[in-house]
């Protein structure tokens, strides 16, 4: 399946806005530039899937994992990274970990609600909850 | 370690300003690709943030483009060519020439071909400025 040309780029706004963030304030990014970084950026992360990946493959395994993308890092010669990124994975983890608990406390508060109805308002319920289920599975999971 | 202080919350405190779908769209177009676990897409949107932020910063610092407070493309072509980390970046960022200086780089690839072929034929190309 062949992706359109712009579908392999970044968002402009954003790569705009780490750019003029790095930079010391008032520095001119000419649109050239910008338009370049962008492009760069893509080909990083088609070199570091690559790169990934055979780290996946050599472990005889299909998913790539955290693991996989910190030894592409080093294998790329971006050791710098190695650090923030695992700092920013302990945060990444614990607020994806929050958002499941909040789920699921917010599903042990419909249950404890729906004793006090009837039997037949039960059901519902029970359907509704069933399809967030699945839902949640769906975020988990990569296809 | 100042890069992991300063950087970790990302632009407006998020912890990741690229779009992970996005993300997974450019990694999914390598075909050898079958799966990527939802910490492996969060962390290659993170690299390649830092990755954003350290070719400019690097390219501005080594540049000549901050003689007139900017980052120029020619920063970004010279860092490629340069500096080895960034090396697999030369081919899509390459340094830029004068269309008239390119079109007589053709012009001798041109006769250097034609001067091992048959002599006999030999019409005299002229160079037209110079």
């Amino acid at each position: 399946m062949a992706e359109r040309p712009e579908d392999l780029n970044l968002p402009n706004a954003v790569i705009t806005r780490i750019i003029k963030e790095a930079l010391p304030d008032g520095v001119n990014i000419s649109k050239e530039a910008r338009s370049a970084i962008s492009r760069a950026a893509s080909v990083f992360v088609l070199y570091a899937t690559s790169c990934a990946n055979n780290f996946a493959m050599k472990g005889k395994r299909k998913t790539l994992n955290a693991g996989d993308v910190l030894s592409a890092m080093e294998e790329m010669e971006f050791q710098r990274f190695v650090a923030p990124l695992k700092e920013s994975l302990e945060v990444y983890r614990r607020e994806q970990k929050g958002k499941k608990e909040a789920r699921k406390d917010k599903d042990k508060k419909t249950d404890s609600e729906e004793q006090d109805k009837s039997r037949e308002e039960d059901n519902d319920d029970d359907d509704e909850r069933m399809e967030e289920e699945e839902q949640n599975d769906e975020e988990e999971v990569d296809n | 370690a100042e890069m992991a202080a300063a950087r970790l919350s990302g632009t407006e405190n998020r912890l990741v300003s690229l779009p992970l779908s996005r993300i997974r769209v450019i990694m999914k177009s390598s075909p050898e690709v079958s799966s990527i676990n939802q910490d492996a897409l969060f962390l290659t949107a993170k690299a390649t943030e830092l990755f954003v932020q350290y070719l400019a910063t690097y390219s501005y610092k080594h540049g000549r483009g901050k003689e007139k407070n900017a980052l120029t493309y020619t920063d970004l072509s010279h860092t490629a060519e340069e500096c080895e980390t960034f090396q697999f970046l030369a081919d899509i960022l390459p340094k830029k020439i004068l269309a008239s200086k390119y079109l007589k780089m053709l012009e001798k690839e041109k006769r250097d071909g034609e001067v091992r072929e048959d002599d006999d034929e030999g019409e005299e190309e002229e160079d037209e400025d110079e």
